[in-house]
């Protein structure tokens, strides 16, 4: 092991762990466990905004999915992004006048209804926890290469070390690693991207002279009455598969099997060769057909096989501006090479096959790799479902939500949300050049793109890699603390002391909220464990998705219809979150997680949006206007009784 | 009672002025947004066409969401400012 990345890893959390414990003398009260004390100034904060929001899911999980599907992981970014302009315009300052600690005192301020403080609770645990799982997946994610270890310990590493800052120091220690970090995230990723223009494009990368470009072998064949033959006698054909409607062919030579998919093109056939792992009944595992270990992992893939209409060493860049870069790699002569991964059993073993695809520059950098834009009108609207999510569900994020309390005027609530409009805006532009540098030099894990990002890092350098990885995991542990501060916020503030009627002392209070950060703190670490290999971005969508169907009806319609009833907002409330849950968990994507086909699924479309937040909205109206005579509508956007 | 603000405020006169350009300008946005969203599924194949320095219309639409959403946001905080200070002086005099 290098010790030099792991000593720089361990100072880095070594550091945010001492500020924790400094910060933790200032936080006796709820207001400063909660609030920070409200006395936070508005361009920290705004700072600190980008630190929580730029969680495990932008940096690793866009950046590993543009690395894998080109211009569709950048619509994370977009959609993620515009959603601030809902969070500025509509709710920051609002929130900040109803509002004391939790996004459910604002929402209950005209009402002061125990229906809504039960379920706005009980919708900031679900969102909180679903944002919760991509976070934790991340920290695994980061420490396997880093410090070498399993993927379970690196979950419980986070969840331990935020244990230990939630339940010692609150919202402020959050605020201040928040601040620290998201500056150095978006500082070291524009030195990432400006290190990746210096060195350019080409079609061997070969990670700055550390890894020698792995060249993987093409077969010509010929097919006869459905033979296929090979023209190189020295391979033999010893199977072939059919898998999600791809060929693949098993072949051999001197003894070692290989798998190559199988490509028809003008009358030509050839074989592209593929990556493997195979594990068998008794649980051995095969990388490329020899015993999986250190040594023999699967190999870090992606790469330009031309650019711009040139190969070899003509086709090299050298420096490149920014402009030139995203033009090369989007040129309809330049050819990119991804790799998908293909599961299936036979000979009693199930096999993971990896195998290459090969797509112009022009459809990479356009939807459509992931997202069917030109698909069936089911995929379309997926599309449209994620878009809305995205746009959405920003300022109903129950972490986001709490940072408002955290500064002193309403005034200072627009004036941070700016700052980090500006900051998360900059650093989603890098997203896409450190997206396509990891998907242009061959440093992306074909088993697992979420570290695509750190893995660009490696290629300059382990230093630059060590740094990254280690302001990547402070990324998590201050997104996972600012998401148990809210949670626990939810359960003690809401429901312990204002649902259940307890009225508990201050410091009581904290207490309550630091028992609820343990335990939420252990069901992250236990779900972390269990969605490993999933990438993170897409799982946050889903977190988007639920919070845009659960909390922004409510939020927005408490805010500008003075028809709104209490019960109009629970019963919205509880549609949006069952409704949305409901939908991911018979999704597609979900029976695949339970390793069901992707075709059992009862409902087609992966992304609840389009569905859960109109149902929501309308629910909350029906309800409204069918409880006017209860005498709890509200009266005014400022929060009064009429 | 324990969900009043934590921090006192003072009536803030600007509020209704604000709540409604905040409304126009989230709408403004909004409809752009979703001309991003519509030009990807009406006419997928415009995303690829060339528009500036060499990049496509999906990537100087994306950059330019990004762009906009920041500048939108400096244009409003101006404007809650200077309305802020024209009302403060207002309630000065009458005060």
């Amino acid at each position: 092991m290098d010790w030099m990345p792991v000593a720089i890893f361990v100072a880095f959390v070594g550091a945010v762990l001492g500020m924790s414990f400094y910060f933790a003398r200032k936080a006796k009260s709820a207001a400063g466990y909660y609030a920070a004390g409200g006395n936070i100034h508005w361009s920290v904060n705004g700072i600190a905004f980008a630190g929580d929001y730029l969680s495990a899911a932008s940096f690793l999980g866009i950046c590993g999915m543009i690395a894998t599907a080109g211009y569709d992981g950048f619509l994370y970014s977009i959609g993620y992004l515009a959603g601030w302009i809902v969070a500025l315009f509509v709710v920051a300052e609002p929130m900040k006048r109803l509002g004391k600690y939790t996004f459910t005192d604002a929402l209950d301020s005209k009402f002061n209804s125990k229906g809504i403080q039960l379920a706005a609770a009980i919708s900031t645990l679900v969102v909180s926890v679903f944002y919760l799982i991509p976070q934790m997946v991340g920290a695994g994610v980061l420490v396997t290469p880093l410090l070498g270890l399993p993927h379970a310990v690196g979950v419980m590493m986070v969840g331990g070390i935020v244990i230990v800052i939630v339940s010692t120091a609150g919202m402020t220690s959050t605020t201040y690693v928040q601040f620290i970090k998201g500056g150095l995230l978006v500082v070291f990723s524009t030195i990432i991207v400006v290190a990746l223009l210096v060195r350019g494009l080409n079609t061997q990368p070969d990670q700055g002279g550390d890894v020698p470009f792995y060249k993987y072998a093409t077969l010509a064949a010929t097919e006869q009455n459905g033979a296929l033959a090979l023209e190189d006698a020295s391979w033999q054909i010893a199977g072939t598969k059919d898998v999600s409607g791809v060929t693949l062919v098993k072949a051999v030579k001197d003894g070692k099997a290989s798998w190559f998919k199988k490509s028809a093109k003008d009358g030509h056939i050839s074989l592209y060769e593929c990556q493997f792992e195979s594990v068998g009944a008794d649980g051995a595992t095969l990388v490329n057909g020899a015993p999986a270990s250190a040594d023999n992992k699967l190999r870090q893939v992606g790469n330009l096989e031309a650019i711009d209409g040139k190969k070899g060493a003509e086709a090299t860049t050298g420096s490149i501006g920014p402009f030139d870069f995203l033009a090369k790699i989007g040129s309809p002569d330049t050819v990119v090479k991804t790799w998908k991964a293909l599961k299936f059993e036979a000979e009693g073993q199930k096999f993971t096959v990896y195998a290459p695809s090969f797509t112009t520059g022009n459809k990479v950098l356009k939807p459509g790799q992931k997202f069917k834009v030109e698909g069936t009108p089911l995929e379309k609207l997926d599309f449209i479902s994620l878009m809305l999510a995205l746009f959405l569900g920003t300022a109903a994020l129950p972490h986001i939500l709490i940072r408002y309390y955290t500064v002193s005027t309403p005034a200072a609530a627009r004036k941070s949300t700016i700052v980090a409009i500006a900051a998360i805006g900059f650093f989603y532009v890098l997203t896409l050049f450190m997206g396509l540098g990891a998907m242009s030099s061959s440093v992306v894990n074909p088993a697992d793109n979420n570290m695509s990002a750190p893995l660009l890092a490696k290629s300059f350098g382990t230093v630059l890699f060590a740094i990254i990885s280690a302001i990547a995991f402070a990324t998590v542990l201050g997104t996972v603390s600012g998401l148990i501060v809210a949670a626990s916020g939810a359960v003690a503030h809401d429901l312990m002391d204002r649902f259940m009627g307890l009225h508990m002392p201050d410091r009581r209070k904290v207490a309550a909220g630091k028992i609820a950060a343990v335990v939420v703190g252990i069901v992250a670490i236990v779900l972390g464990i269990l969605f490993h290999g999933v990438n993170v971005t897409f799982l946050v969508g889903l977190a988007f998705a639920v919070a845009a169907s659960a909390n922004l009806p409510a939020i927005l319609m408490m805010l500008f219809w003075k028809r709104t009833t209490a019960k109009g907002i629970v019963a919205s409330i509880l549609v949006g979150i069952s409704l949305s849950i409901g939908i991911i968990l018979f999704s597609p994507d979900m029976f695949e997680l339970y390793g069901m086909a992707r075709s059992d699924a009862p409902i087609p479309f992966a992304n609840p949006g389009l569905f859960s937040i109109p149902a929501s909205f309308l629910t909350l109206v029906v309800v409204s206007l069918m409880t006017q005579k209860g005498g709890n509508a509200g009266s005014n956007p400022d929060g009064h009784v009429g | 009672m324990f969900h009043e603000p934590a921090a006192k405020q003072g009536h803030d006169p600007a509020t209704e002025y604000k709540t409604r350009l905040g409304l126009w300008m989230f709408l403004f946005y909004g409809l752009i947004y979703a001309g991003f969203v519509a030009i990807n599924l009406l006419w997928p194949s415009a995303m690829e066409s060339i528009v500036a320095l060499g990049l496509n219309l999906a990537v100087i639409y994306g950059f330019g969401l990004i762009v906009f959403a920041l500048i939108l946001a400096i244009i409003y905080n101006q404007a809650c400012m200077k309305e802020e200070k024209r009302l403060e002086g207002t309630s000065g005099k009458e005060g």
